[in-house]
């Protein structure tokens, strides 16, 4: 999860005081998923094993990328009362973009996402976002939240694949994690992880942990 | 009285859907229902619409609304989807039209959110006119769920499944019902959950998902895993 963040961090001094915190804000302290309540769907969909969990990642940050700058230059053009349309269609343009290049570059992949790459359009970051940021802010800006809140996003995804396929399946990345000696001691591995109640339990307590390291309460 | 409910229904299902015969129940109209309300229950097994999910469960009254719109949306698009996938978009469906080589599925996406988002909007003028008494139950929900990914993720999973137009409208009944079945329950254990003790942190999204995590868990028992 670091090594997606790096990139993006390093270059933050670069900008000023806002644009970092625009980006810099959804990774922990407004993270979409675990303070804001947004994109659980595929959050938990897609997760079983970590390269399913970054391709995902990765597509999400695309298309909220791509979305946020087009609602953000056409902010000022859309009339308020057919903007959720406007936003749905901008947003599958953005998606069925993603879709062709997957299935071009990375067919096998794009096949195991099925059904839940097209569900990017509903996700609610991505319309969430639009609607509180990009319909008011710059396109630089609003870019800056795109992947910001994609990167909150996407580490949270990967730390739950991550976690699903080491205990799930006793790999990470497909390569054996959990050394032979292990089984031999009568280690067996827990396939509830791959199914979906371990989904939500292991969100549950990602949740949890995360909310309790920033003090964070719900009422 | 919604414990119960799900203990009768639990009797009922698992009579017809033998241990290893998912495979061959799945293909009568009865085996779809069971199939998309129970076994592979919209937001237990696939996680879809779990936005709106966690927004509404904790009142029953609302969730029964919602989950009763969704139910009528889902009823209506997935055979409309199920039209325009085999009479517009999919690989020669243009025929009759004298366009045997068209493929139009990479409209698919867009052409099935805008129908999405038309539906419910024709629906809820149309509720508004003759039922205002409806309306004023779903009426708030219909604008919710244009972007309640159970809906177009059922569409899709019509699609990928290649049902018949009859099968389409029993998916989308079922998996509207799934979906209400959850949602209520959910909302009943939350409401009892208020005067739990709860560690701080926990409360609120975290309980909720480690609870749903146990209802999934206890409505994988139906596909005898």
């Amino acid at each position: 999860m670091t090594s997606i963040a790096a990139p993006e961090t390093k270059k933050a001094p670069l900008f000023g005081e806002e644009e970092k915190r625009v980006i810099l804000d959804p990774l922990l302290d407004q993270n979409p998923i675990t303070l804001q309540v947004l994109g659980i769907c595929s959050a938990l969909a897609v997760t079983t094993r970590l390269d399913v969990s970054i391709v995902m990642g990765i597509s999400v940050i695309a298309v909220m990328a791509m979305a946020n700058v087009t609602i953000s230059l056409l902010r000022n053009l859309i009339p308020s009362k057919i903007r959720i349309i406007v936003q749905l269609v901008v947003v599958s343009g953005a998606v069925i973009i993603v879709d062709q290049v997957l299935r071009a570059y990375a067919f096998d992949l794009a096949k195991q996402l099925g059904v839940f790459i097209s569900l990017i359009i509903t996700n609610c970051i991505v319309m969430g976002r639009l609607e509180a940021f990009a319909m008011q802010n710059p396109p630089w800006r609003s870019l800056l939240d795109g992947i910001g809140n994609g990167l909150g996003y996407a580490w949270i995804i990967c730390v739950v694949g991550a976690f699903r396929e080491v205990f799930g399946s006793g790999k990470l990345l497909g390569y054996e994690i959990i050394p032979d000696a292990m089984y031999e001691a009568g280690y067996v591995n827990n396939g509830l992880m791959v199914l979906a109640p371990g989904a939500f339990i292991l969100l549950g307590v990602i949740v949890w942990v995360l909310r309790w390291i920033r003090g964070y309460t719900e009422n | 009285m919604i414990s119960e409910a799900i203990l009768n229904s639990y009797d009922f299902a698992f009579a017809p859907i033998p241990q290893d015969g998912a495979q061959d129940a799945g293909n009568s109209y009865l085996g779809i229902l069971l199939r998309s309300i129970f076994v592979e229950n919209i937001l237990l097994a696939f996680f879809l619409g779990m936005c709106s999910y966690l927004a509404i469960c904790k009142r029953v009254d609302s969730s029964l609304g919602l989950g009763l719109a969704v139910i009528f949306v889902l009823g209506l698009t997935v055979p409309l989807n199920w039209i325009i996938q085999t009479y517009i978009l999919a690989p020669g469906a243009l025929s009759w039209a004298g366009m045997p080589d068209s493929d139009l599925s990479y409209l698919q996406f867009l052409t099935f959110i805008a129908t999405i988002a038309a539906t419910v909007q024709i629906v809820e003028m149309a509720v508004d006119k003759f039922s205002p008494k409806l309306y004023a139950t779903l009426g708030i929900f219909l604008p919710l769920i244009a972007v309640n990914c159970a809906i177009l993720g059922s569409s899709m999973f019509m699609v990928e499944r290649n049902y018949t137009f009859g099968e389409s409208v029993v998916y989308g009944l079922g998996s509207g019902t799934g979906w209400l079945l959850a949602i209520v329950s959910m909302a009943a254990i939350r409401w009892k959950l208020r005067t739990a003790n709860i560690p701080d942190p926990l409360k609120g999204l975290g309980i909720t998902f480690i609870t749903t995590g146990l209802i999934a868990m206890a409505f994988m028992t139906f596909s005898g895993i």
